[in-house]
């Protein structure tokens, strides 16, 4: 089948404010008689549901944290894009749009990414009033920084913690909105089931993860903000909780998964330490302003220590490949990059996994104190992992996964093929194409939180009747039942290996051949190896405790059960895709020089999967992609 | 990596079944710890020891594992979050103990905070707190440009000291009146120095205490214990802000 974004026609430059005029409204009489579901409370989910309840629908909030403060948005560090084009440096909502395609690798929807780009400066001024402290100039002014696969300086920021700072302005709105009655919060509760009636959306099913109790919810319409899946390599830069659930049940209901294979590796995180290791911890690309990346030139040079090597035996690899962007190369070129040198033998430190990120000529230049003010946290950070003093030895980085452009497909109004069902922020496809440009995630959580979503799902409530909150449909009874049963049949294997082995075991293998380089034959290994993983989780997996209590090892058996399932068509997806771009890397497909080769004749689309069962091929449908603003072109930062 | 000398370590965990159950101590030893291993990861590695013997597990909270989401929470040695200076619980490293140590785990203990089981309780108390009064009521659109207000470096700066805040809720366990000035303080301080948050100051800060008393929180009595136990170092002149918020609140 052929996918319809529904994206609006003519001039791109109107093409938003057009559609606006022409969605259908609520009145605010009527707004109250409708109910939404909001599962997920980061930025996207945080800032929809306050927007929502202000506008005055009633609005059930969910998150499986003890607080929507605590939702993993809170962890990005260093900025968020607009094109306010303060600096003077030339920058315009037209070339935020442009990077981002770009940067996207062409593989993104033009009318939704110029969408992004429009609304990012009213995203800036809303966070502003709200009490975000962004950093300013001693004149009172905003300032901004500089990130990947931008030459201008639009990304504002509070020291390295402005995802915490953004989540906790969308937190205060959200609170205001509980406060005045508008939304209902529901703190840890996890989605495990969306409930389809007559092929439309009209619930979710919850697990109350402190009673333990099935809990159903209906409403007119179910929003997921419920973030990536990166966790499927086990460690990634994601919080532990981040998992695929909520997507996945979405899909296993009807929804498409679309480009699932398109990941992001950040090049900056500290490298792994040992087996035992829980997660990788992200050094904010924000360091690239000031930090250059480099490792010996010498095989032989890499077990010294750094200051043992003399400045014509480095090798500042991203600045000789890259001239022009230098060390803010985008993350996919950046991460391949740095994993090109180690291959090459040299990489340093333990196992010959790491590059050098040196600060000596920017603290030469500014001065150690100025360093400190603007990443002072992100050294400490570092110090207290590593037991190192960045002011003194440069960092050692290697790439991490972190986050994923792929997610539930949806239409330019944020609706999935799922009537009623809307995705919003990293859970959707929509506008990262095959790569992500730094300080674009919140700007997309926000955007779609605040701007998008408020106007697009009233779009589609004026023309559904207010159906309430009652539960007694069958189709309600049916999703407990099932959520029961699965719950006991996850607690009834009683094997030998843990949860954690499980999931350890599955990461591995997403890591070693659906990681950074992805092969047909890495893949079809994956693709066999997953099944029987899978299998032997079912007879094998040992879930102690009962399903009517607090119980984190239940919780994490269900995560790693979905990613058990997830992760088959996550390589499935990048199977299909013969072709090199963004995050997607196939070894079959690059140029002389190691770039990635795209294939625009037989891969400009989104790949939108549909769910056929578990151990069948799922349909693949697609949403040809048109460009008619940006010149389809190699991407080239050279 | 395996070059490194491994730690036995000695736990002595509270455990609780549920908020009704009286709970007590369980001693537990575990092998096998790096210094590379942070302190939740070494948490882990008890609890894969347990699950694989057939034992309940140790609930702890936990999520980014970064210091960030305020969601990690444990009292070690006395010390909420370890006592390390500007560290969670899920940045502290084993490198900080040594091999043989015994090492005594508690939750957050506070009125407020009821536990739901081991070292996990329930904090909605602070959202509560928030929930009275901490955000400025500006609608989604409609707000000015985010340059025509006007905000010198040192009052920005003074405003994110302020908002490092995680929520974790280790000033109420340091404290020993369980006082969530240091908390409420942060967001009224923050708040009260923008001029965004001027005009709603007053009712903010009347509401904010207020809220924190009806959640049974205490009072402050000047031990400063919160800021020790901060792990983003939030100065206790925030709870004099507040408390001159407060006083002028009265007029």
């Amino acid at each position: 089948m052929i996918l319809d974004g529904k994206c609006p026609t003519g001039p791109i430059q109107q093409s938003w404010d057009k559609h606006c005029f022409d969605l259908k409204l609520v009145s605010p009489a009527n707004k109250r008689k409708y109910n939404i579901i909001m599962v997920g409370t980061g930025l996207a989910g945080g800032a929809a549901a306050a927007s929502l309840g202000e506008l005055g629908y009633n609005v059930m909030a969910f998150c499986y944290q003890d607080s929507p403060r605590r939702a993993h948005s809170i962890a990005a560090q260093g900025g968020i894009n607009a094109a306010k084009a303060y600096p003077n440096d030339g920058d315009s909502i037209y070339r935020l749009f442009y990077d981002t395609i770009k940067g996207g690798d062409f593989r993104a929807r033009e009318a939704d990414v110029w969408r992004l780009a429009q609304v990012s400066n009213n995203i800036i001024d809303q966070c502003v009033a709200q009490g975000v402290p962004f950093a300013r100039d001693y004149a009172g002014y905003l300032d901004n920084r500089s990130f990947g696969g931008a030459q201008v300086s639009r990304t504002f920021y509070a020291r390295g913690q402005t995802g915490q700072q953004l989540l906790l302005g969308a937190y205060s709105a959200l609170s205001r909105q509980i406060k005045a009655g508008t939304v209902k919060m529901y703190n840890r509760r996890e989605m495990l089931d969306l409930v389809v009636v007559d092929g439309v959306a009209r619930g979710i099913t919850v697990r109350n993860l402190v009673t333990g109790e099935i809990e159903c919810y209906a409403a007119d319409a179910v929003c997921l903000a419920t973030g990536g899946y990166v966790n499927v390599f086990y460690l990634s830069t994601n919080a532990m909780g981040c998992s695929v659930t909520a997507q996945w049940v979405a899909h296993k209901k009807g929804a498409y998964f679309a480009n699932p294979c398109y990941t992001q590796i950040h090049p900056t995180c500290i490298p792994q330490a040992g087996d035992y290791q829980s997660k990788l911890t992200l050094m904010s690309e924000s360091l690239r302003n000031d930090g250059r990346c480099w490792v010996p030139k010498k095989k032989e040079d890499c077990g010294k220590h750094p200051s043992e090597i003399a400045e014509d035996d480095r090798d500042y690899y991203l600045e000789r490949k890259y001239p022009s962007f230098g060390n803010l190369a985008p993350r996919d070129i950046a991460s391949r990059a740095a994993k090109e040198q180690c291959d090459d033998g040299r990489g340093v430190g333990p196992g010959g996994r790491g590059v050098y990120l040196d600060f000596s000529s920017a603290i030469n230049r500014v001065g150690e104190h100025t360093i400190k003010e603007r990443y002072g946290n992100l050294f400490e950070m570092y110090e207290k992992i590593t037991d190192e003093n960045a002011y003194k030895r440069p960092m050692r980085m290697y790439p991490a996964p972190h986050y994923s452009m792929g997610g539930l497909w949806v239409d330019y109004n944020l609706m999935s093929n799922i009537p009623g069902l809307f995705v919003l922020g990293e859970a959707n496809f929509s506008v990262h194409g095959a790569n992500r440009l730094g300080a674009s995630a919140l700007m997309q959580g926000l955007a779609d939180g605040y701007f998008v979503i408020p106007y697009t799902i009233g779009g589609y409530l004026a023309g559904v009747k207010p159906s309430g909150t009652s539960t007694d449909a069958a189709e309600f009874k049916k999703s407990v039942e099932d959520v029961n049963a699965y719950t006991n049949k996850l607690l009834n294997v009683n094997g030998k290996k843990t949860v954690t082995e499980f999931m350890r075991e599955l990461g591995g293998l997403m890591w070693e051949n659906c990681g950074m380089a992805r092969s047909d034959a890495s893949l079809k290994e994956n693709l066999k190896k997953i099944p029987a993983l899978r299998e032997e989780f079912w007879q094998n997996v040992k879930v102690t405790g009962t399903g009517a209590e607090f119980n984190q090892q239940l919780e994490n058996a269900g995560r790693t059960a979905d990613f058990l399932e997830f992760a088959e068509l996550m390589c499935r997806d990048a199977l299909h895709r013969e072709e090199s771009c963004g995050g997607h890397f196939r070894t079959e497909h690059q140029y002389d020089d190691g770039e990635a080769k795209r294939d625009d004749a037989n891969f400009c689309y989104a790949g939108a999967w549909e769910f056929k069962g578990i151990n069948n091929e799922p349909e693949l449908h697609k949403e040809p992609l048109k460009f008619e603003n940006v010149h389809l072109a190699v991407r080239s930062y050279k | 990596m395996s070059d490194h000398k491994t730690m036995t370590i000695n736990l002595v965990v509270w455990r609780q079944k549920n908020a009704n159950d009286p709970g007590k101590y369980e001693n537990y030893t575990v092998k096998g710890i790096t210094e590379h291993h942070s302190f939740l990861e070494m948490m882990d590695v008890l609890n894969e020891d347990l699950i694989k013997s057939g034992k309940d597990p140790v609930a702890f909270d936990h999520d980014c594992r970064e210091g960030i989401c305020g969601m990690c929470s444990q009292v070690i040695n006395g010390m909420p979050h370890g006592g390390q200076e500007r560290t969670t619980v899920c940045q502290l490293h084993m490198r900080k103990f040594h091999d043989g140590d015994t090492i005594y785990i508690d939750p957050w203990r506070a009125k407020a905070f009821p536990i739901v089981k081991d070292l996990v309780v329930d904090r909605e108390a602070l959202d509560k707190i928030i929930q009275a009064g901490g955000y400025t009521s500006c609608h989604t659109g409609g707000v000015p440009d985010g340059n025509a207000i006007l905000i010198a470096k040192p009052v920005a700066d003074e405003a994110m000291d302020a908002a490092e805040c995680i929520g974790c809720g280790a000033c109420v366990a340091g404290c020993p009146n369980s006082a969530a000035m240091l908390f409420t303080g942060a967001k009224v301080s923050q708040l009260a120095v923008l001029p965004q948050g001027k005009t709603e100051a007053k009712q903010r800060v009347k509401n904010m205490v207020n809220a924190m008393k009806e959640c049974g929180f205490g009072n402050c009595t000047n031990h400063y214990e919160c800021q020790v136990s901060c792990p983003k170092g939030i100065n206790v002149k925030f709870i004099a802000r507040m408390n001159r918020e407060y006083l002028k609140a009265q007029f």
